[in-house]
């Protein structure tokens, strides 16, 4: 099987948004790859691979995974990281993350589908950035390829056709079938060490929970690995945009708050003022 | 909340990609594996066995020297990879320092084709452990003064002696054991688990380094073959070039331990509340953060430096004896320090400080003690040997 998997870089979610004026400051922030694509990566490799068969030298790669990335150049870090995993090449397209949309981003990476013809474009649900959740659905539409979203489990067809996506709704778990090639989108359980099954990997093999490590053999692989660089002209995008940006606030400090006297002033105020009684 | 490091001076930037990249795996694996771990280790006074193995699928084990299994890194990736472990524990690392350096490379430098086949590709999988026999009952800071002796025989040498304090001593397949011929050479050995002769007793009663195994090497006419000579080996500067490798991951493990301290402090401070505020707003506080933040700067830049001194094959074992004493001891003041801001928490091993303060008492005094490294660095400024 041959997997595209999108990886976008973002701000450290745990660093805190500094402002400059109505605008986000990303000057001293920490860049780190999104944490649901890093699970797509992870779930890529599980996909591609026979984990069982290596014995002590590590799994046995079995299909291809090419990693993508719109961004500036030094998005490669995070691109040499998912080599340093296991991943085979990577693309990097030049891009600024501010004159994007996820309309633009699903078109672009309708392109690089048509030129790479993979089975399975695969990507986190969302970016912790932006928090669209749209470019996968956009890019399926764009495609005519079926999508399951949210994956929580995926497992191989027998007949390698098709994918059953596990996905964990309000009443329970449903199971959805995609004929390949699709699109997926992985959610957070798809790192637990059970949840895919590629019919080549011993059913009851467990991986550790999480992203795996890069191995310094990995990272010493990684430097011979291809990043391959191309931008957005050369791809033919037209830069237009679906959705601008038109305002950035930081949400408002929270005030502070009062102490009250007695149980009765407590009753008053919510009855009067918060009005919950 | 994952370690995000202490970088008050902005020293990424002066790391590789590559760099980055390892130290953050490095981090994440001390995070998700080791910490969970380490204060059960340290009160039982027991090694995790599954270390070896880990860190080997990893490739953190001898990973600065080239082939036969090994990563091949440069010294400050090297470095990194001390940095992180040490955040964790100083036995940790002093496992890992005596494996890569202290066994490995000697057997790298020094050995036969065979003994590294033999060896190397194991020891750097975790399989096998090595341990590093020279410092004795009576000779610690003068180990050119050892009594352990090999003999010639027909078939090989007879080795008689003993060494103590030996990180992995209980643990190791093979040590790596200096010995005085009777020519009076000092001679590289290696002696492997079981050779009729041969006994390794485990020091107990430690206040530090618990959670690592320290022993005594006890030689009773123990018979060698031939093939148990590091041919390359010779003189006392054979043992020493070993101690400089390890010394200078001990200037970068340093950091790591005074990293944990700090942050632990800070963090520790800013939520502990007395009179009203929390006590990182008080004067005497905010010195004692700032002068730990200042240490690790400065650490953090020596350590640099002298990695890529060493990368460029320039670094002087006198730069390596300057990064070890300085890095060492400021980290064990910031262990002291930071023991203290935690008041009586810092008396439990629910938090870090404690058991980092009596593990850097050991790493003072192993691998040249302050003040051996302090009259090193006095002779190499004034010409005058102050030893005799």
């Amino acid at each position: 099987m041959k997997i595209l998997v999108t990886l976008k870089r973002v701000p450290d979610p745990e660093q805190k948004v500094k402002f400059k004026g109505d605008a986000i400051d990303f000057t001293g922030v920490n860049w780190v790859p999104n944490q649901f694509d890093e699970y797509a990566v992870e779930a890529a490799l599980r996909l591609t691979e026979n984990a069982s068969a290596g014995g002590a030298g590590g799994a046995v790669r079995d299909g291809e995974v090419v990693v993508v990335s719109i961004g500036p150049k030094e998005v490669a870090q995070q691109l040499r990281a998912a080599l340093a995993m296991g991943a085979d090449r990577a693309i990097l397209i030049d891009g600024d993350d501010g004159a994007l949309d996820a309309e633009m981003v699903a078109r672009t990476l309708v392109k690089l589908v048509e030129q790479e013809k993979p089975d399975l474009l695969l990507m986190g649900k969302l970016a912790a950035d932006s928090e669209n959740n749209q470019v996968g659905q956009l890019a399926a539409g764009y495609l005519h390829w079926p999508q399951a979203t949210f994956a929580a489990t995926i497992q191989a067809a027998e007949d390698g056709k098709a994918l059953d996506v596990g996905r964990e709704v309000d009443s329970g778990v449903e199971i959805k079938r995609v004929t390949l090639p699709a699109v997926v989108t992985v959610d957070l359980r798809i790192i637990a060490p059970q949840a895919i099954k590629n019919g080549k990997t011993a059913p009851d093999h467990a991986y550790p929970e999480g992203p795996r490590y890069a191995s310094l053999k990995g990272i010493m692989a990684a430097k011979k690995k291809p990043i391959t660089e191309t931008a957005l002209a050369t791809l033919g995008i037209a830069p237009s945009l679906r959705v601008k940006t038109t305002a950035v606030t930081a949400p408002p400090a929270r005030k502070a708050g009062v102490k009250v006297a007695s149980v009765e002033e407590l009753v008053a105020k919510l009855h009067n003022e918060a009005k919950v009684l | 909340m994952s370690f995000r490091g202490v970088d008050y001076y902005a020293t990424d930037e002066l790391l590789t990609d590559e760099e980055r990249l390892i130290r953050d795996t490095f981090r994440r694996f001390v995070d998700d594996e080791l910490m969970p771990i380490v204060a059960g280790h340290f009160r039982a006074g027991t090694f995790p066995r599954e270390l070896p193995a880990r860190l080997g699928e990893l490739g953190a084990l001898g990973a600065s020297l080239q082939g036969y299994g090994c990563a091949g890194l440069g010294p400050v990736a090297y470095g990194l990879i001390m940095q992180e472990l040490e955040r964790c524990d100083s036995g940790f690392r002093s496992f890992a320092s005596v494996q890569g350096s202290l066994v490995m490379y000697p057997i790298h430098s020094y050995g036969t084709e065979e003994q590294k086949q033999r060896w190397l590709p194991a020891m750097a999988a975790g399989r096998a452990i090595g341990c590093f026999g020279l410092t004795e009952p009576d000779f610690g800071s003068n180990p050119s003064g050892m009594r352990t002796t090999a003999t010639r025989t027909n078939t090989g040498w007879v080795l008689n002696g003993e060494k103590r304090w030996i990180t992995s001593g209980g643990l190791a397949d093979v040590a790596v054991v200096w010995a005085r011929t009777s020519e009076g050479e000092i001679r590289g050995f290696l002696v492997e688990r079981g050779t009729k002769g041969f006994a390794t007793h485990d020091i107990e009663g430690k206040f530090s380094l618990r959670a690592s195994v320290t022993s005594e090497l006890i030689f009773e006419d123990c018979h060698l073959p031939e093939s148990a000579i590091l041919p390359g080996s010779g003189g006392l500067k054979s043992p020493l070039s070993c101690l400089n490798q390890a010394r200078y991951g001990i200037s970068w493990g340093a950091v790591g331990a005074a990293m944990a301290c700090y942050e632990e402090a800070l963090s520790y401070t800013k939520e502990r509340v007395q009179f009203r505020r929390p006590i990182a707003g008080y004067q005497l506080v905010q010195a004692k953060l700032v002068g730990m933040l200042e240490d690790i700067t400065n650490s953090q830049l020596l350590a640099w430096r002298l990695g890529r001194l060493k990368e460029a094959g320039r670094a002087r074992p006198q730069q390596v004896s300057l990064a070890k004493r300085h890095n060492v001891r400021v980290a064990l003041e910031a262990a002291r320090t930071a023991r203290d801001l935690l008041g009586a928490n810092g008396v439990t091993d629910e938090y870090q400080a404690g058991r980092h303060m009596c593990n850097l008492e050991s790493v003072f005094t192993y691998e040249g003690t302050d003040h051996i490294h302090t009259l090193i660095l006095g002779q190499d400024i004034t010409g005058i040997n102050a030893f005799e």
